[in-house]
């Protein structure tokens, strides 16, 4: 019978708003809530005569842990990626113009370097072609000197060798003449060298 | 007979810790307040907690606080847009309110705040009139225009509006059904096998063997209930999201 009761007893709040006797017992009396589980009297889920409590309470909570979302939570971390998000945008720009630095100070360095190595290919050309033409002008007066000297030899050959031709037909000459005094007695000097000169142009 | 070790439905029982009434109306402060409440002091502790150092390089329960946000954040920007944003203290009140509610629901002798219909009912309830009341607000008529998609034969127009509309009024309806359904039967699930374990136990050796399967199936079914637990809060609010779109960007 007492199962009818309590069945009765769990209808009635749907209805009933005053239930302020059924509820303490079945918070306090096992009994109770063991015969409102057997028989199903109520679901607790669908139990309506709390509703109203839980209804207050969600509302409480909510309100709060809205309002503490609302004006202090989301603020603070959205303040904390925001800040995040400029500090690496900041330093993004900052390692940018570092770069950009250093691509300038590289970039002068090069031309520098460039500038320094045709400097110095410019010098070396320039000596190169310097020493070139020194050696040359060296050259030239060396091979003119000796040019010059090769045509005094040559020049002198040439006079010792007209004075011995010379000195051929005078030998040739007197030659003739002591050949021909011993042979048959004495001979002009002139007619000797005439013989010597008609021979010696026959001969050729 | 159903011993309150085993019976699946005690878990879900409320009970009255403080009397209350106003008015007439019974606000007592129960087990599920006082979990509504611890809810909101974990919630607040660690994202104050995690949001109060503002360092560069986060900790844990930076991180913690952070991830939350950006998850919520990211959620409601892809579904809504940028103009969404102006929801984030709702939406993201909602996530971590039904997260941690759920989480809590998985501690032993916790109760499980969002597996009463009523509390679940209230947050659907709370998101739908949020969004029919900015739709109408930012919009005027031409929220209407969510109830007539666009491109649609004239012919066809009555019945797809019918569709919409009562599609519109299922939404709080499936919202609320779903998170309640889901840890309702998550939770009843849990406690019928442990007590599977629990009666099996008491039969002897043989019954001890015969335990082993309902307990590998209670360890499965709490992991299993974890990720319920984080999918149902996330589902609940990438569908608050969905439902914010419609109230800022009407017609389809």
């Amino acid at each position: 019978m007492s199962w009818l009761i309590s069945q009765a007893n769990a209808q009635e709040p749907a209805i009933v708003p005053a239930d302020g006797d059924h509820a303490p017992t079945e918070a306090t009396g096992t009994t109770v809530a063991h015969e409102g589980g057997e028989h199903g009297g109520t679901f607790p889920p669908f139990d309506p005569s709390t509703f109203p409590s839980q209804l207050f309470w969600l509302a409480i909570v909510f309100i709060a842990l809205y309002v503490l979302m609302a004006k202090k939570v989301i603020p603070q971390i959205a303040g904390i990626l925001e800040a995040r998000a400029a500090k690496i945008a900041g330093e993004l720009v900052e390692a940018e113009k570092a770069k950009a630095e250093t691509d300038a100070a590289i970039a002068s360095y090069e031309a520098s370097l460039a500038a320094a190595r045709n400097k110095a290919n410019a010098i070396a050309h320039e000596t190169r072609s310097r020493v070139a033409r020194e050696i040359d002008g060296r050259r030239h007066a060396a091979e003119a000197q000796l040019a010059g000297k090769l045509a005094d030899t040559e020049k002198h050959i040439a006079d010792v060798k007209r004075i011995a031709l010379d000195h051929v037909s005078t030998i040739a000459t007197e030659t003739t003449e002591a050949v021909v005094e011993a042979l048959i007695g004495k001979v002009g000097r002139d007619e000797a060298a005439a013989a010597v000169a008609a021979v010696s142009a026959g001969k050729h | 007979m159903a011993d309150v070790r085993t019976d699946p439905i005690h878990q879900f029982g409320i009970q009255k810790l403080v009397d209350i009434n106003i008015e007439g109306y019974d606000v007592s402060f129960t087990n599920s307040s006082l979990f509504m409440i611890l809810t909101l002091v974990v919630i607040a502790l660690v994202l104050l907690w995690g949001s109060s150092s503002r360092s560069v390089v986060p900790g844990r329960a930076q991180t913690v606080a952070e991830l939350s946000y950006e998850f919520v954040a990211n959620t409601l920007r892809t579904s809504a847009g940028e103009g969404g944003m102006r929801f984030m203290p709702l939406v993201f009140s909602l996530f971590m309110f039904v997260l941690t509610a759920n989480i809590f629901g998985m501690v032993p002798y916790f109760f499980t705040v969002t597996s009463h219909i009523i509390v679940t009912a209230a947050l659907a309830l709370l998101v739908i009139f949020t969004v029919t009341i900015y739709g109408f607000y930012k919009n005027g008529t031409r929220f209407l225009r969510l109830f007539v998609p666009s491109g649609v034969p004239a012919p066809i127009v009555p019945l797809v509006t019918v569709i919409e509309i009562i599609s519109f009024l299922s939404r709080p309806l499936s919202l609320a059904v779903r998170l309640f359904a889901n840890m309702l039967a998550g939770h009843i699930t849990l406690k019928v096998f442990a007590g599977f374990v629990v009666t099996l136990t008491g039969l002897g050796a043989f019954g001890f063997l015969g335990a082993l399967l309902p307990l590998i199936m209670v360890v499965a079914l709490t992991a299993l209930e974890f990720l319920v637990a984080f999918l149902q809060a996330y589902v609940f609010t990438i569908l608050t999201c969905m439902y914010l779109n419609d109230a800022l960007h009407p017609g389809h």
